[in-house]
C-alpha cells in the first residue's frame, strides 16, 4: 500500500549514488533485496518504480528484486531453519523464542550505471 | 485475470514508446544476480531504503527518552476498536499518568474530537497532506510531536492509520507497539499479518462483549497469535463495558513508570 513512497525512496538513494564525477550517467539497473516478511509487494513495487524513475537519471533502469527468505535460528537449541508459513515457534524444540536473521531486508544492494559515450543514445 | 492481463501489456506498451528502449532481458523481470549488461558497471550501494525512516525514528526516541515521554503506537484494522479502547483507557489512566495524544487518519478530525473529551492535548495528523499515507512515517510523529507541550506528559500516545500491512513497517521512535483486534474480525487475522503480530508487544483482543452471539472461537485466534509471536501477552477486553481492563491497564502503568519519573 506504501509502495510508491518506498518507490520513492529508491530513486532518491539510487540518483544519490551515482559518482558525483560522472557526467551524462544513466541507470540501467537497481539491485533491490526484499525480505518475505517486509510489507511490499513486489509487482506494486515495480509498477511505482517505473512511475518514480521518470525524469530522473534513473528514467531507464530496469528494478531487479531479490526476495529473501524469512530465516531463523533459535535461542535455546540454536537450529536454523527457512519460516515459508507463519509459525515462528523452533521446529527441534518447540521454543518460541526466535532470532529472525533475515526476511526483514529493504535494501538498495547497488547499481548499474552505463556511461554515454554517444554510440548508444537515442 | 484478463483486466490484469490487459494493464500489464498497457504498461509495457507505455514503457517502450514513453521513456524506454526495448532492452534484452525485459520480459524476464526477475534477472539472475550478477549477470550484468555489457559496457555497464556496478556501483555498491548497499543502503536500508527506509534509511531516513530509520533515522528520523531513532532522533525521535532520542527526543522522547529526554523528556521522559513513554510512547506507545496503537495498530489495528479499521474499525476494532481502537479509538474507544483508547477513550476508556485515557479515562481510567488521566488523572494518574498525565497523556497526549497523536491520532493518524487520512481524513476528518472525527477520532481527534472524541479523544480529546479526555482533556489529554491531542494533535490529529491527516495524511491526505503527506498523499494520504496508510500509516505514520517518523517525520510526521516529529512534526505532530513539535506541536505538543510534552513538558510533564508521561504517555504520548499515537493512534496509528487503521491497516494491519503498513503501519508495521515504519519505526516511529516508540517504546511499544500494541495491535488491536476485535472478535467480529477473522480468528486468523495473526497469521494473515505475520509482520504486525511479530512487531508488536502486547495484543488487545476488543469487544468480547459480543462473544456470546458470534461464532467467534477466541482460543484459536490467541492461539494463531501465538503461533506468530509466542508469548505476547494477549488482553482480552470490552472496550464498551470495559471487562478485562485491569491487567492492560495495569501493563501501562508498569511500563510508563519503569520510563518516567511516576510514583
Amino acid at each position: 500500500m506504501h509502495e510508491m513512497g518506498i518507490a520513492l525512496q529508491i530513486v532518491e538513494i539510487a540518483s544519490a549514488s551515482i559518482p558525483a564525477e560522472l557526467e551524462n550517467v544513466r541507470v540501467v539497473r537497481v539491485n533491490l533485496k526484499v525480505g518475505k516478511l517486509a510489507a511490499i509487494v513486489p509487482d506494486s513495487l515495480r509498477f511505482c518504480f517505473d512511475i518514480a524513475v521518470k525524469d530522473t537519471p534513473l528514467a531507464d533502469a530496469e528494478l531487479v528484486i531479490e526476495e529473501l527468505p524469512v530465516l531463523a535460528r533459535c535461542k535455546a537449541c540454536r537450529a536454523e531453519w527457512i519460516i515459508s508459513d507463519p509459525v515462528f515457534t523452533c521446529e527441534q524444540c518447540n521454543s518460541g523464542s526466535l532470532e529472525i536473521l533475515s526476511g526483514r531486508e529493504l535494501d538498495i544492494e547497488s547499481i548499474e550505471i552505463a556511461e554515454e559515450d554517444g554510440n548508444d543514445s537515442k | 485475470m484478463i483486466l490484469n492481463d490487459g494493464l500489464k501489456i498497457q504498461r509495457c506498451h507505455y514503457h517502450h514508446e514513453e521513456f524506454h528502449k526495448p532492452r534484452p532481458g525485459q520480459s524476464n523481470r526477475i534477472a539472475p544476480a550478477g549477470e550484468r549488461q555489457a559496457g555497464t558497471r556496478e556501483i555498491k550501494v548497499v543502503r536500508r531504503v527506509l534509511d531516513v525512516n530509520a533515522k528520523m525514528a531513532e532522533q525521535n526516541r532520542r527526543m522522547f527518552a529526554a523528556q521522559g515521554v513513554y510512547v506507545l503506537n496503537v495498530m489495528s484494522s479499521p474499525g476494532s476498536g481502537k479509538t474507544t479502547t483508547l477513550e476508556k483507557t485515557l479515562a481510567r489512566i488521566m488523572p494518574e499518568i498525565k497523556c497526549a495524544v497523536i491520532v493518524g487518519d487520512i481524513c476528518t478530525t472525527h477520532d481527534a474530537d472524541r479523544l480529546a473529551i479526555s482533556g489529554a492535548p491531542v494533535v490529529q495528523v491527516n495524511t491526505d497532506e503527506f498523499g494520504g499515507d496508510c500509516h505514520l512515517a517518523a517525520h510526521v510523529i516529529e512534526k505532530a510531536a513539535s506541536n505538543l507541550e510534552l513538558g510533564g506528559v508521561d504517555l504520548l500516545i499515537v493512534e496509528n492509520v487503521g491497516n494491519l500491512v503498513c503501519p508495521a513497517e515504519f519505526d516511529i521512535g516508540e517504546d511499544a507497539r500494541v495491535v488491536v483486534l476485535s472478535v467480529t474480525e477473522g480468528e486468523d487475522k495473526p497469521v494473515k499479518y505475520p509482520l504486525m503480530f511479530r512487531q508488536c508487544d502486547a495484543a488487545l483482543l476488543n469487544k468480547i462483549d459480543l462473544l456470546p452471539y458470534l461464532d467467534y472461537d477466541k482460543q484459536k485466534a490467541i492461539a494463531y497469535i501465538h503461533q506468530v509471536h509466542p508469548d505476547m501477552p494477549v488482553f482480552e477486553i470490552s472496550a464498551k463495558t470495559q471487562d478485562g481492563f485491569d491487567p492492560w491497564i495495569e501493563w501501562i502503568r508498569d511500563r510508563v513508570g519503569q520510563k518516567s519519573s511516576l510514583p
